[in-house]
Parts: structure tokens; sequence; C-alpha cells
């Protein structure tokens, strides 16, 4: 006894840093609070408290991280828990950028005006098809366990991008992906493609945190530690066996471009983001697109920089793939969430190529952060222009619904047609200066035939945005088509604050381009 | 005078936006935007007289900061061969507006709509001209694309949407592979200067002594882009699609003012930055030129629709202008800087006038047509002058740039000169075959005397028809046109006074220097 309490007493409790790590503990303590209220409060009352409980606690996160940023502070960035957490001007552009996110995505998830009820099912427990699922189909409620499990991910996705360890990491990568997969399946209409979405992304998702486990488990025994750095630091003494090295790497990147939907990894997006109720789609494609190429920039710049030489040739390969698989498979998709979900895999392949164009004074992580914040927004706001577009049998998402859109609705019509030019990389959009810095950062790097097959890529892509624009503008209407509900205040201000950043940065990116430069990863 | 500059980018931007909220009323709305479009014609003019044609390189230079992360500003200036483009685009825009003042919009449309979108097409390509930042040229000549697919796919025939579509997908592409050179010009001036930047001039400087494989690379880039735009063969294909299935005052835009932008890069860009590449690698673009003048001859002579007619027509002689830039003289330089401009005004003539026959007849088929001079002699006349014009007839504009292009290139290229020249015999063929074809014989054709006659019918001038001569509006149009084709026909002096500095400015870029001496004697 005596000699456990000896033992106890030389562990020293880890410094911690409250003030850096705040907006973290913000958001994962308030989903603690929101599962005890899920618990306590009566059915009735319990949408209203979640959703100014959720909506507050993000702004004072951002809060929060303003105050941090603002503040004096180390400017390479704090180590603290004991080193596990890295707070560095990464992490902190980062994680406002998936709080701002964040915000708008429960925006969308709050929406109950567009759909009686929201587009969430009032109980996911009920099978689909039954009795009781059709008397359940009229009712107004809604499952309000969405927001707490939103909270969740979201805070998973905070500590993934800052995680300085790798097996932090994966149990970030844990947190953020259990209730994605649970939201998956929470789909108001048409359940068993929601329900089948869920079990097909939880089940490759369980397959990609093997291969990370696996990869974590592999570098461990390379470099004897977990820690990023300390990778690092044995990658530049050189022998030891390079095989635990690479094929540690290579496991560990296999579960990082599963989880950021790069092809040829991408074979759940496309399912998941169909079936997935419209909220969480938009709320997967920013955020978690976000958590993930934040995880994969942290990765190679900390620990793989001075190794890059090796594995550079095979993520060019990866690149390449995603961006053509993207464009060329997004050409014949019918269904406007199928389609942007290959736009969103050509998209990685682009944000991928940021990502390796790794040399000193290089602007590839700024410039993939960049483009992250740009996209995300463009992503959210199109989403919630897709869940507008209805018929009695919830969202028309066939894209021969949508002709002739602009005659019934011009401004629905106009926002998605600026949305897709962003989204196709027009200038004057954030798309094209996203594009842009990318682009220049990787011609920096060397990776000049890299950028011609993006170019090209891109202009392949734009056909299936086009063909879009071409639908609602030039074609005549349906005669049963669908009808454009008019949006809550909820929905309207997500549509809004998507749009209106996508011209703001496309027009005066300066101030962001800058934050997002301002700092690099705390190695 | 910078002041005239900036009002010629404003002034119908603005004007675009009172003419959008003026949907409801078609009349006011035409009225509205003609109005605009006028006083862009003057400010037009205010700037042809604020240059000085032996001044700067870069003249009326304005600019602010944009993106100062890469050294971006939206910075304009104008050089001669910008000022002659700039004030075509003024001239034309009141002319187009005037001659679809009658036409009808497909169901549903509104001229305030369709008169928007010219006005900022107008705005955004003088923006293009002027730009002397290479990240903004680039911004607005992609920017550029998008009121154009509006207005083909929203206001255009039967196969608009795949004409709107092919378009905006070629010049895309060649846009974005153009803006991968523009960033390697740029990743090399930080190399070399410590900060990136975008600017012209200073790029200029800077890429122009790069080893010969980079500049190739970064050559090829930009090429590709402005020959998709010229467009050149073989990237040509979207342009007979666009212009024929372009309401008639669009394909005057198409045709006789973006396509310029093509061209215009390469003068502007393509030489001045890349001297080397653009000396080695002449050959290739002369063979292509010399193609598109046989190509787009022979294929302007085998037309059936006539709109498809006037785009082979222009492959043909953008063939000539590329012919002329990459023949490095000065001669043949000015030839092809005032070609453009001519080409311009000849060619956006014809196309009016051909739309003023397709508005009589209904339909764009040559075949439709026959003997239509007996009811309407004076529209003849007009397609005869305008088809004359255009196959270089000496007394009208164009001749003297033909001819300055021809005898300019023979020094150096003579056997592409020569090759070249069959294209001026066969300009007469397809001219005068198909206003023969239209104006001349009895009268006969489904459009003139309809298609209930039967094949083969033949029309009495002498009965009444549908078919009516030009209308004071119509003639309105055609005059000033008339006007400058003889004026420039016979005194070029005031446009190659503008652009000859220029041109011996650009050439003096690449290094190249006449073989003789031809600048004494004009």
């Amino acid at each position: 006894m005596n000699l456990l309490v000896a033992q106890a007493q030389q562990i020293e409790a880890p410094e911690i840093d409250y003030g850096a790590i705040a907006p973290l503990l913000i958001v994962l303590g308030a989903a603690c609070i929101s599962v005890l209220l899920e618990a306590l409060l009566p059915k009735h009352q319990r949408w209203a408290v979640q959703l100014v409980l959720t909506l507050v606690t993000l702004v004072g996160a951002v809060g929060s991280l303003i105050l941090y940023a603002t503040s004096e502070r180390p400017e390479q960035g704090v180590a603290t828990l004991a080193g596990a957490i890295a707070v560095d001007s990464p992490a902190l552009f980062l994680w406002a950028t998936l709080l701002v996110l964040g915000f708008g995505s429960v925006l969308l998830i709050a929406d109950r005006s567009v759909e009686p009820g929201g587009a969430f099912v009032a109980q996911a427990a009920i099978r689909p098809g039954t009795v009781q699922d059709r008397a359940q189909a009229t009712k107004t409620g809604m499952q309000t366990e969405v927001f707490p499990l939103t909270l969740f991910a979201l805070g998973g996705m905070m500590t993934f991008v800052a995680s300085n360890d790798l097996l932090t990491m994966f149990i970030a990568l844990e947190v953020l992906s259990l209730p994605l997969y649970l939201l998956c399946g929470l789909a108001r209409r048409r359940r068993l493609l929601s329900q089948e979405a869920a079990v097909k992304y939880f089940l490759l998702g369980a397959f990609a945190s093997a291969f990370f486990l696996y990869g974590v488990a592999l570098l461990y025994g390379y470099a004897g530690s977990v820690k990023l750095s300390a990778i690092a630091t044995a990658a530049g003494g050189t022998d030891r066996s390079d095989t635990l090295l690479f094929a540690g790497f290579g496991l560990l990147v296999v579960g990082l471009l599963f989880k950021a939907a790069v092809g040829p990894f991408h074979s759940w997006t496309p399912d998941v983001y169909q079936g997935a109720p419209t909220p969480i789609t938009a709320f997967m494609a920013a955020c978690t697109k976000v958590a993930a190429f934040g995880g994969i920039l942290r990765v190679l710049t900390v620990a793989f920089e001075n190794t890059q030489w090796e594995w550079r040739g095979v993520l060019y390969g990866v690149a390449v793939v995603s961006m053509v698989i993207g464009a060329i498979l997004g050409l014949t998709q019918t269904d406007v969430k199928r389609m942007i979900a290959y736009s969103s895999v050509a998209h990685a392949g682009f944000l991928l190529i940021g990502s390796i164009a790794l040399v000193p004074d290089g602007t590839g992580v700024s410039a993939t952060m960049f483009y992250l914040l740009a996209y995300g927004f463009t992503t959210i706001a199109a989403f919630g222009v897709v869940s507008l577009v209805r018929n009695s049998d919830g969202e028309a998402t066939h894209l021969s619904q949508w002709a002739g859109l602009a005659k019934r609705s011009p401004i629905v019509a106009a926002t998605f047609t600026f949305l897709l030019l962003a989204l196709a990389g027009i200038p004057l959009t954030s798309g094209f200066i996203g594009k842009f810095v990318v682009f220049s950062a990787a011609i920096e790097a060397g990776l000049m035939p890299l950028v011609v097959i993006a170019l090209v890529a891109s202009a392949v892509a734009a056909f299936f945005y086009l063909r879009v624009i071409v639908l609602m503008y030039f074609s005549d209407p349906a005669p049963d088509g669908p009808t454009v509900t008019v949006p809550g205040a909820f929905t309207t201000i997500a549509i809004t604050l998507g749009a209106v950043v996508t011209l703001v940065l496309g027009l005066w990116p300066t101030f962001v381009l800058d934050w997002a430069g301002t700092g690099s990863f705390l190695s | 005078m910078t002041w005239v500059l900036i009002a010629l980018l404003v002034v119908p931007l603005v004007g675009a936006l009172v003419v959008a909220f003026l949907r409801k009323d078609d009349r006011k709305a035409k009225l509205v935007a003609l109005a605009f479009s006028l006083v862009e014609l003057v400010l037009a003019v205010l700037l042809w007289t604020a240059y000085d044609p032996n001044g700067d390189r870069i003249q009326l230079a304005a600019g602010v900061d944009w993106i100062p992360a890469f050294g971006v500003r939206l910075q304009f200036g104008i050089d001669g061969i910008a000022l002659v483009m700039i004030a075509v685009i003024a001239l034309l825009i009141p002319l187009v507006i005037g001659a679809g003042w009658t036409e009808k919009l497909p169901a549903g449309r509104s001229q305030g709509g369709y008169l928007s979108l010219i006005l900022i097409q107008e705005a955004v390509t003088v923006a293009v001209f002027a730009a002397t930042d290479v990240f903004l040229f680039y911004v607005l000549f992609e920017v550029m694309l998008i009121p154009m697919y509006f207005l083909i796919g929203g206001y255009g025939g039967a196969r608009r949407q795949y004409a709107a579509v092919k378009f905006f997908l070629y010049s895309f592409l060649g846009g974005l592979i153009m803006l991968a050179s523009a960033i390697g010009a740029y990743a090399m001036a930080s190399d070399e200067l410590g900060k990136g930047t975008f600017d012209w001039a200073t790029l200029v400087t800077v890429v122009r002594d790069a080893d010969t494989t980079t500049q190739t690379w970064l050559f090829l880039g930009f090429f590709l882009a402005f020959a998709i735009k010229a467009p050149l063969v073989p990237f040509h294909t979207w342009l007979p699609d666009a212009a024929a299935e372009a309401p008639i005052g669009v394909t005057v835009i198409v045709v006789g003012i973006l396509d310029k932008v093509g061209t215009f890069g390469m003068l502007r860009y393509l030489l001045p930055m890349f001297p080397e590449a653009s000396k080695n690698l002449a050959p290739f673009v002369l063979v292509l030129a010399v193609a598109g003048v046989l190509y787009g001859s022979l294929l302007a002579t085998g037309q059936r629709d006539m709109k498809r007619f006037l785009a082979y027509v222009s492959i043909a002689h953008f063939g000539f202008i590329a012919l002329g830039i990459f023949s490095f003289t000065s001669q043949a330089g000015v030839g092809s800087v005032s070609y453009m401009l001519n080409h311009s005004i000849s060619t956006g003539m014809l196309i009016l006038v051909i739309g003023m026959v397709i508005a009589r007849g209904g339909s764009s088929l040559i075949s439709d047509y026959g003997g239509m001079s007996k009811v309407a002699p004076l529209l003849s006349g007009m397609l005869l002058l305008a088809g004359l014009t255009t196959l270089s007839l000496p007394g009208t504009n164009s001749f003297v740039s033909e001819f300055l292009v021809l005898i300019g290139s023979y020094p150096t290229q003579p056997v592409f000169t020569i090759i070249a020249t069959v294209g001026m015999v066969l300009a007469a063929l397809y001219v005068l075959w198909l206003y023969q074809r239209i104006m001349t014989g009895p009268l006969r054709g489904d459009a003139l005397i309809g298609a209930a006659a039967g094949p083969g019918a033949v029309g009495d001038p002498e009965k009444k028809t549908a078919i009516g001569d030009l209308s004071k509006r119509e003639i309105a149009v055609l005059a000033p046109l008339v006007v400058i084709v003889l004026a420039l026909g016979f005194y070029p002096q005031p446009v190659l006074d503008v652009i000859t500095p220029t041109v011996g400015a650009t050439l003096t870029e690449v290094g190249v220097t006449d073989p003789v001496t031809v600048q004494e004697g004009k």
C-alpha cells in the first residue's frame, strides 16, 4: 500500500495552460452538460434549450479563442497537457475555422421551418417501415441528441487538429467519428437510405481507424514514442528500420486520407453524403474535411517533413487519383448531393497538393488552411440551398428536378449558381483564391506537373457545375417540379453567411491569408 | 485624364445596374442602355485624344493594391493597341443595341436582363484590355466568360445550352493553363526580386531573361489560352457553335471583340515576356496561322448557315493576324493590329447586315434565300459593301491592314506569306458567292416566298411581300460603319499613328530589328 502511495506521489500532475485550451474545454464541457440536459429536461423544452446552449457554447468558444489569440502568447505555440496538445498558430486558425463552420452547420441542423420538425427523425430507434414508424412520420418532434453529438464531434475535431502525439490523435479521431456515424442515420425521410449510409460509414470508418492504429503501433516500434516530434527526431538518425517507418506512415496516412475523403479512399463519400440528413452532410463536408486535413498537415509537417522525398511521390499519385476520380465520376452523377460528394473528392485532391507542398518558408500550410476555410463556407451554403428544393417526398435531389429553377425562384438559383462558380474556382470567389494560393505554393515547391493536372481536372469538374447552371437557367421547368421552400431564419442566416464569406474572401482575401500565414506548427 | 479610363470601366457597370432594374419596361431599358453606351463612346473619344502616341509605353495608369500578400494590384493603363480595342468596343456596343432594337427575345426573357448583361460584358472587356497586372488580367479573362455564358445560354438559338457550355469550358481550360504559367512567372519574380509581383512591366523584365526551356513552357501556357480565344486552328471548334447559336448582337461581340483578347494577349504578353520562346516557336505558330487562313476560307465557302459562315471567315482572318504578329516586322505588326481593329469593323458590319437579312427571313440558312435585292435593294447594297470590306477590296479599311500584313511578312516569312495570299483569293470566292446566292437571280427561297410555294418556285418581286428594305433605324446603325469603312480605307493614318509606336516598342522588347526600313515612308 505504501509502495503504491509512494509511486503515485512520483507522478507529477502535468502543467495545463487553461487559457490555451479553453475553447476545447468549453466545447467538450458543454457537450457533457448537453447530455445531462437530454436526460433531465422534459421533451418539449429540449430543442430550444439545447439549441441555445449549443450556439452560446460556440460563440463562447470563439470568444475565448480570440481572447487567447490576441493575448501575450508564445509565438511558436505551447504544448500543454503533458505535451499531448499543441496550441500553435495553425491550430488556432483551424479551431476558429471549425467553430465558425460548426456554427453554420448547427444553424442548418436547428432549422425546423423547411421541414416540419426538422431534418431529423423523431425517434431513431423505431425500425423503418413498421406501424410505429408510419405513425411517427407525422410527428414533429426530433431527436435532440443531435446537438450533444454535434458538439462532441466538434470537440473531437478540435482535439484532432491540435494533437501533438499519435495516441491523442487516435482518441480524437474516435471522438469525432462515433457521433458522425450516429448522426448519419437520423434522417427523417428515406430512413433506409440514411441507415445504410450510417452502417457503411461505420464499417469503413472502423477499418480506417484500425489502419490508423496499426500505423501508430508500427511507428511506435520505430521511434519508441508516439510523439510527432520524436518520430521526426528518430527519422533524422538513419540507423533504424525504414520498413517500420514507411509501413507505419503508409497505414497512418490511409486512416487520415479516409477521413478526408481523398480518392481512392473515397468510396464511402457519395453514399454517405446522399443518405445522411442534409445538415449533417454539410457538417461532414465542411468540418470533417477541415479536421482531417488539419491532422494531415500536422502529421506531415511535424513528423515527416524530413523524410518527404521518400513519401512525396506516393501522395503525389494519390492526389492525381483523387482529382481524376472526383472530376470524372462527378460528370456522371444525376443526384445533386452525390455530385457535390464527388466534387469534394476532387477538392480533397487539390487540398492534398497544398499539403505536400512542403518547402522551408513555403506557403503550403497556410494555403491549404485558407482553402479549407473557403471551401467549408461554400459547401455549407450549397447544402443549405439543396435542403430548400423539395417536393412531397422531401428533398428533390435528382438533377432533372432542378430544371428551370431560375424561373420559379431566381434568388435561390442565383445563390446556388454563385456557389457552384466558387466550387469551380472562377475568379472573384473564394474558391478561386483558394486554388490560386494552393497552386502557387505547389509551383514554388516544384510540383508544376501536378498543378497542370489539377488545372485540367478543374476544367473537367467545371463541366458538371455548369450543367446544373444550364439546367436551372436554360431549361424549361418540369410541370411537376419541386417547390422551393421559403427558408426560416436559421437556414437563411447559414446560407447568407456562407455566400457572403465566399464573396468577401474572393474580393479581399488579404486579412485571412495573413492570419493563416502567421505561424507554423509547433515541432 | 486618368479619370477617363476609370470612367470607361465604371459607366457600363452603373448602366448595367440601372438597366437591371428596368426589366418590366423594355422600351425604357433599351433607351437607358443606349444612353449609357453612347456615354461610353464619348469617353472613348476623350481617351483617344488624351493618349499621346509618342509618350510612355503604358499611359493613363491608375491603380490600388488588391491582395498585397501576392503583390496583386488593381492596375489599369493603356498602350496604343489597348486604346484601339477599347475604342472599337465602345463603337460597336451602341450599334449592337440599335441593331437589336426590335429583336424578339426568347419567351420569358426581358430586354432589361439582356442589355444589362451586354453592358457588363462591355465593362469587363474594356477592363481586360486596360489591365496591366497579369493576375488582374487573368481574373478578368475568366470573369469575361460569365456574362457571355448567360448571353449565349439564355438568349440563343436551339442548341444554345451546348454552345454556351462548350464556349465556357474551352476558354476556362485555356485560362487555367495560363494561370499556371502566370504563377510560374510570379514564382520566378519572387525568386529574383525577393518579393513576388504580378505587375506586367516588372514581370517582363524578369521573365524575358529566363532560360529557354522555362520560357518555352511558360509561353505554351499563355499561348494555349490565347490560341483558344483568338481562335487558331485546331482550337477553334467552339467558335462556330457559339457564333451560330448566339443572338446576332452577341455574335458581333463574340467575333468582333472577345476574340481580339487572344491576339491582344499575344502582343502584350507572349512577345514581350517570352521573346526567346516566341522566336523559337514562331514557325509552329505560323503553321497554325496559315492553316487557319486556308481552313477557315475553305470551310466558309462550304457553309450552309450564314452565322457559321461568319465564324469561319473570322477564323481565316485570325490566321492573317497571327501571321503578322509572328513575322516580327514592324510593318506586319502594325498591319496585324490595324487588322484587329478593321476586322471588328468589317466583320461587325457583315454580321449586323446578315442579322438584318435573318431578321427578315427568319432563317439563317443560305438556301432559304435568293434574289433578295429585288425586294430590298439597299440591304443588298450594304451586304455587298460589308462583303467587299471583308474580302479586303482596295478602298476599304481591311485592305490596308491585310496588305500591310502580307508585305510586312514577306521579307521574313516568304513561304507562309505566299500560302496565306491564297486566302485572299478564297475570300473573294466565299464572299461573292454568298452575295450571289442570297441577293441575285429570281426571287426564291423558303424564307422569302414561303415554304408553301414548293421547291424551285420563283416569286414575283412586284407582288407585295412582308420583306421590306432597310428601316431608318437600320440605316442609322449602318451609316457610321459605312463612313468608317471608307474613311479608314482611304486615310488610315490616324489609326496607324497610334499603333505604330506601340508595335515598335513591342518588337524592341522582343529584340528584333526590321529587315528593311519601312517606317520612313509612311
